[in-house]
């Protein structure tokens, strides 16, 4: 029977030789040719593409974009920690209905969550009208970095809170309860019970809020205004707007490998390798 | 007592950051002013006119359509290559899972960049199709890794014993392992139709003439000011994904009651 099953997977061994597997293997082929080549017959490898990246003006975009996302991270993880906890420790029919509140806003459109925001940041938004109104002078808020972390924030933080919630709902409260019966102090018990317990979920949350944030684009183009180019925006104009796939792809695989170990970074400092709160 | 205060302001702020933009979404879809900012009056224009705008219309067709189909494809593929996955051993089992795994970690914008090279290079003509194979694409790694779990979980000594009772394989499956990893293949299914209706990037590069979906219209109305008949759908869309989590969730627990 086993053996038989196996089977079952071929449609989709085959489906992924195409679809996943091929497109990768192009990607990294236009990353190590030259634009002059067409075809089979005239194909040139090169190492210019790669190259080119490391000229300065990308070195501080890529570098830009890593400050962005880290600090969003950052953000995330703070507020997010403290309500992943709130919610953990809330009974179980409270419990629901506010991690139902959190997942709630996924379902609307990502973009036109983000749309609002210009309606709320804008020059004749809603806090600069409500600033004029009780008399102060209106602040430039849109098109900055500022709003640009903002909305990586506001659109990333359920996966740090869902994650981290799900590490501590898992931890047994008996740990807690044994640690205050022996004289510990609230402080020592979260540093040393709940803050280790929680923390695959804090890795995942990383992960999962860091990825998206790096890779971006629509965000910094709404809200950051064409100021500050991030990695995404970079690799969008040259595939849509200059149609220069070689040195895109180049871009696409530092981005890669650049995620690639970031990853194993952080699951190196996960110890837990089983139990912990991992995506799935 | 106070503790319990605090965290309850806490999470109202939190909710108030997550909530506020909704929230004026929603009003401004009721104000009878086109632009955003100043409001002029209460009105259902947009609601109205919402079943006359063309642009609108079409796109919330492929939106729903490409959603439909790709969950529905990317469920049954996932559901038969989960099965085959879980039976296999050993490297090639790892192998598999981590090309499986690679369009989940890899960001989306690589992922697009990636199926619009393929599609150009077996000139591909770009329209519904790529969209759509594309959308199965992101789908069923998702799919597979939520039914495999079930997997895991599911005592092999069940099918066995229906076998040693006569069912033949196939009967066996469709009575024993299909029933018993259903949650799993319902969340994955759920999960491939909401992340097929979301997606913004990779249907961005894989878009051909004249086909769209919701999430690209609003991109391309961003800049010169969404109009507001998108507020309106999204209020309603959003009303009724509220309405359907309570009846669910109401339902669920009345099980759980009754049980």
């Amino acid at each position: 029977m086993k053996d038989r099953t196996k089977y079952f997977s071929y449609p989709y061994i085959v489906w992924m030789t195409i679809f996943i597997i091929l497109p990768s293997f192009l990607v990294l082929l236009y990353s190590i040719t030259s634009k002059e080549s067409n075809g089979i017959t005239t194909i040139n490898f090169t190492l210019e593409n790669y190259k080119l990246f490391f000229d300065p003006m990308y070195i501080n975009i890529l570098f830009d974009s890593m400050t962005l996302a880290a600090i969003s991270t950052l953000i995330c993880l703070i507020l997010g920690y403290p309500a992943a906890y709130i919610i953990s420790t809330s009974n179980i029919s409270k419990r629901n209905t506010l991690l139902f509140l959190c997942i709630l806003p996924m379902w609307m459109n990502m973009l036109l969550r983000t749309y609002a925001w210009m309606t709320i940041l804008g020059n004749n938004g809603l806090i600069n009208n409500f600033l004029e109104m009780i008399g102060f002078q209106k602040v430039n808020l849109l098109y900055t970095r500022g709003a640009t972390v903002m909305g990586m924030v506001y659109n990333f933080i359920p996966f740090m809170i869902l994650p981290i919630y799900t590490a501590l709902s898992k931890m047994d409260i008996g740990l807690i309860e044994a640690a205050d019966d022996l004289g510990a102090d609230k402080k020592t018990i979260f540093r040393k019970i709940i803050l280790p317990l929680s923390m695959p979920g804090v890795i995942s949350g990383i992960i999962m809020v860091f990825m998206p944030a790096v890779s971006t684009f629509i965000i910094p183009q709404l809200l950051g205004g064409n100021k500050n180019m991030m990695i995404g925006n970079l690799i969008e104009k040259l595939f849509i707007l200059n149609g220069d796939w070689n040195f895109g792809s180049a871009i696409s695989i530092i981005m890669m490998i650049i995620i690639l170990i970031s990853m194993s970074i952080m699951n190196k400092f996960d110890v837990d390798k089983e139990g912990g709160a991992r995506l799935w | 007592m106070v503790k319990k205060y605090l965290s309850r302001i806490y999470m109202a702020i939190i909710f108030i950051f997550l909530y506020s933009p909704i929230i004026v979404l929603a009003i401004y879809s009721f104000n009878e002013s086109k632009s955003r900012g100043n409001w002029t009056g209460f009105s259902f224009k947009w609601y109205l006119e919402l079943f006359q705008d063309r642009d609108i219309k079409m796109a919330l067709y492929y939106t729903v359509s490409i959603a439909l189909i790709s969950a529905i494809i990317s469920t049954i593929l996932g559901t038969a290559a989960a099965i085959g996955i879980n039976s296999m051993k050993g490297k090639i089992k790892s192998i598999i899972l981590n090309i499986n795994y690679l369009p989940v970690v890899n960001p989306d914008i690589v992922t697009g960049i990636a199926l619009m090279i393929l599609y150009i290079s077996l000139n591909i003509k770009l329209g519904f199709n790529t969209m759509l194979i594309s959308h199965i694409i992101f789908n069923t790694p998702y799919v597979i890794l939520s039914i495999l779990p079930k997997l895991r979980q599911l005592d092999t000594h069940m099918t066995e014993a229906a076998m040693d009772l006569g069912a033949t394989p196939m009967y066996a499956l469709r009575k024993v392992i299909i029933p018993e990893i259903k949650p799993g293949i319902i969340t994955g299914f759920l999960m491939a139709f909401t992340l097929s209706i979301d997606d913004f990037i990779i249907s961005y590069f894989t878009k051909g003439e004249g086909v769209t979906n919701l999430s690209i219209v609003i991109y391309s109305m961003a800049r010169r000011g969404v109009r507001p008949t998108i507020n309106a759908l999204s209020t309603i869309m959003l009303t009724v994904v509220l309405l359907l989590m309570i009846i669910v969730n109401n339902r669920s627990n009345a099980i759980e009651k009754s049980k």
